[in-house]
């Protein structure tokens, strides 16, 4: 294999957008050759070489290309878009749209990237050493086809809106995951191996999602259906199985209905009950007798301060609220 | 004596109220009364008339931040070269003028290759996502009037966001089908506060702060009679989601209006997409429409403009010569906070008031134009402040209700003498930018 190193010469003044920078584009070419490819940075066209140094030599097909990327590219869009085969590697972080459309090679950034990675990915294999944004293996916008091959690893933590339409591949998070994991799913496979936030699988009609550090709150509209021993990565792990979303249309296969399937892994799952309990339960509430004494008491206090009313709460009631909801209640009584 | 004006259209809020009676003097050139309109339409129309406290020629920020005045020439020739030299313009704003304007301003942005955004960004650009992913199924607000008995307000405040909205269209009125007019409807409100308009609800939902997208999923598995899980579901009894269900589902034609605290709370585009398939779901029982509560009256046209011209309602990037289109890259506020933009241009809109300071900074340090009949926030941040006529008032054009039916705004009264109305502005820098560019 041919390896073609590129070293950023300089941080571009506004973003720049490299949808060339892959093996496909880069193979069979010599470095001068790859040097006047165009990059684009808002309304101007620019060559390759006025940002990057080219060294080394392309193969003579993709699959026989790598790609090195030296210096800072933390300000450059579109690097290993739509690649085929070959390798490319980023040694620090990049911004939007890495891998995205991406079919098939392997594609490894050192640090974090931006958002849009992997979307509407096909194939190959995509690792990311850092942390990635949102939108990580999603559909592009309007596109009802998210990730529908390939691998996605992030060994950092994930943003929001993870694997929106999914419906094939594998995409695997080390860290966190923010909300909206898998949105609209209608297949492929999610592990988050940190915690995953809330709304998991919402509106999801097919797929497996794996938490293996609980959810914070799952959707109300997911049943818990049994507990399953599961092998991952050679281990075998109890994990309690819900199934939904209850609220979406699913198909029948052999006359039982295939569910999307969350599955949470024992253990934490106690933790991660205690959390699911709503907010407003662990808020204090007055009872009607109290709200009517308050009100009465309220009219003869006559313009009374948040912290009064909230003192009256405390010594006749013995109820401690948040100065938030004594004034929310001051302006509900007014009504 | 004085002159009448009867059906003049009201350019205030999305309901674009077109009932309105103006009573000018007998030059046409002061309003003395309105009638039928609500207290923040009635204001707008009154305080443009008067001219004492309005600026009526550009103005430019001096070094030491004070304004001295230009003419509109000068202000033409610095428009047409801050936006022709820039590599990649953002121009923002298009929500309170007319389709002509926009129309025209689209062209220029094509021609310097910039980033056109409305005002959808921080308000119902949510919307137009979720319609892209899953389509909607709307109605006009005539139809609501003439048939509607079940009306949801999610996230949203009429009574006091869009006052004559109730009356005219969703709760009071008596319509073909609706002959006994409030009586005959049934209301639910899902605010996470008492409000005015919750007052008016038959069933409250008091959904927790930011957990609309579970209240929505939640129900949308109650129509279908499947079981949900614990007692209280985002901050609502379960008892509760399940009669509003019941409710929802009985109704002979029902409507869903939502704003922007289901838009712009914690899921965005993922509620309204839960909220559009609720409306699917609840067709197979009976018929239901939504409507989004659009805010400024020519937001709406501003997104037909845009997708009549490039496809895309908003956030569209015109930089590479052809139109692309992704929240989240393409946006106003993401591009301001990443630092993509290298010049801004502001038409009808006031971001240095909504947008995150970190935003406002950055016009503020970018070569800017403002365009705006009053003073605001960003005519203050920006290098040059034009203020031009009151469109609505002062000029007439098209304008779409928050149902995309187009209406006609009118002329009511002449501006101040020699004062430009926006349209006029933007010809003339589209003719300089033409010539700038040709060089």
């Amino acid at each position: 294999m041919d390896t073609v190193k590129l070293t950023a010469k300089e941080v571009p003044e506004l973003y720049l957008e490299a949808e060339h920078i892959t093996p496909d584009v880069f193979a069979g070419k010599s470095n001068q050759e790859i040097g006047d490819l165009s990059v684009h940075m808002g309304n101007q066209t620019y060559k390759l070489s006025d940002y990057f140094t080219v060294e080394g030599k392309a193969g003579a097909i993709a699959a026989e290309t790598k790609i090195v990327i030296a210096g800072d590219v933390s300000k450059v869009k579109y690097i290993g878009m739509k690649m085929t085969a070959g390798e490319v590697e980023v040694l620090g972080n990049a911004d939007m749209y890495v891998g995205a459309w991406m079919a098939g090679g392997k594609l490894l950034v050192k640090g974090s990237v931006d958002s849009f990675a992997g979307i509407a990915m096909t194939g190959g294999e995509l690792i990311i050493e850092g942390n990635a944004k949102n939108y990580i293996g999603a559909a592009y916008r309007g596109d009802w086809r998210g990730m529908q091959g390939g691998k996605i690893v992030v060994k950092g933590n994930v943003g929001s809106d993870v694997g929106s339409n999914i419906n094939g591949g594998t995409i695997d998070i080390g860290g966190n995951a923010d909300v909206h994991l898998a949105t609209h799913a209608d297949g492929g496979t999610i592990i988050v191996r940190g915690v995953a936030k809330g709304r998991v699988g919402g509106q999801m009609v097919k797929g497996d999602i794996y938490c293996l550090g609980g959810v914070e709150r799952m959707m109300p509209s997911y049943k818990y259906d049994h507990t399953e021993e599961i092998e991952l990565d050679g281990k075998k792990m109890n994990f309690q199985v819900y199934f939904g979303d209850l609220g979406e249309r699913h198909g029948k296969k052999k006359g039982e209905i295939i569910y999307g399937k969350i599955y949470i892994a024992t253990g934490v799952s106690e933790t991660t009950s205690a959390k699911v309990t709503p907010r407003s339960e662990k808020k204090v509430h007055l009872s009607d007798l109290q709200t009517n004494q308050l009100a009465s008491a309220l009219k003869e206090m006559k313009e009374p301060s948040v912290q009064e009313v909230r003192t009256y709460i405390f010594d006749n009631f013995g109820v401690d609220m948040k100065p938030s909801q004594v004034s929310r209640l001051i302006s509900s009584l007014k009504r | 004596m004085s002159k009448t004006i009867t059906d003049v259209v009201c350019p205030f809020c999305g309901t674009l109220c077109d009932d309105l009676i103006v009573t000018t003097d007998d030059d046409g050139k002061k309003i003395l009364g309105v009638d039928n309109a609500c207290a923040i339409g009635a204001e707008k129309f009154v305080h443009s008339s008067d001219h004492s406290h309005r600026v009526t020629r550009p103005r430019k920020m001096q070094e030491d931040g004070s304004f001295k005045e230009i003419t509109y020439e000068e202000a033409i020739e610095h428009t047409a070269t801050i936006l022709a030299k820039a590599k990649k313009p953002l121009m923002y704003g298009w929500s309170s003028t007319s389709c002509e304007a926009d129309s025209v301003g689209h062209e220029i942005a094509e021609l310097c290759g910039g980033i056109v955004d409305n005002t959808a960004a921080v308000c119902h650009g949510t919307t137009l996502i979720a319609v892209q992913n899953v389509g909607i199924p709307s109605c006009t607000l005539g139809e609501v009037k003439n048939r509607a008995d079940r009306i949801i307000f999610w996230g949203c405040n009429p009574a006091h966001a869009h006052p004559r909205h109730m009356s005219r269209y969703s709760i009071f009125p008596r319509g073909y089908f609706t002959g006994k007019g409030a009586k005959q409807r049934k209301i639910i409100v899902v605010d996470p506060r008492p409000t005015d308009t919750s007052t008016l609800a038959d069933v409250h939902l008091q959904v927790e702060q930011g957990y609309d997208y579970e209240l929505l999923q939640a129900l949308r598995a109650a129509i279908r009679g499947e079981p949900l899980v614990g007692d209280v579901i985002a901050g609502v009894p379960k008892e509760t989601v399940y009669e509003a269900a019941e409710i929802l589902k009985s109704g002979r034609f029902g409507v869903i209006f939502f704003g922007m605290g289901v838009t712009q709370s914690l899921g965005k585009d993922h509620n309204i997409d839960a909220a559009i398939c609720l409306t699917k779901d609840l067709n197979d029982y009976t018929k239901f429409s939504i409507v989004a509560m659009r805010g400024h009256f020519n937001v709406t046209g501003s997104g037909q403009v845009l997708g009549w011209q490039f496809g895309f309602p908003y956030a569209v990037d015109l930089s590479r010569g052809f139109a692309r289109y992704n929240p989240g890259e393409t946006g106003a506020i993401e591009v301001l906070k990443r630092q993509e933009a290298d010049a801004v241009f502001v038409l009808g809109s006031d971001p240095g008031a909504h947008f995150p300071m970190r935003c406002v900074k950055e016009i503020a340090r970018l070569p800017s134009v403002a365009i705006d009949p009053h003073i605001t926030p960003t005519t203050e941040i920006c290098d040059v402040h034009v203020p031009v006529a009151f469109v609505g008032v002062e000029v007439g054009g098209n304008c779409y209700r928050m149902d995309n039916v187009p209406i006609e705004a009118r002329k009511v009264v002449e501006p101040p003498e020699g004062m430009m109305s926006d349209y006029q502005f933007l010809s003339a820098v589209l003719d300089r930018v033409k010539e700038l560019k040709a060089n």
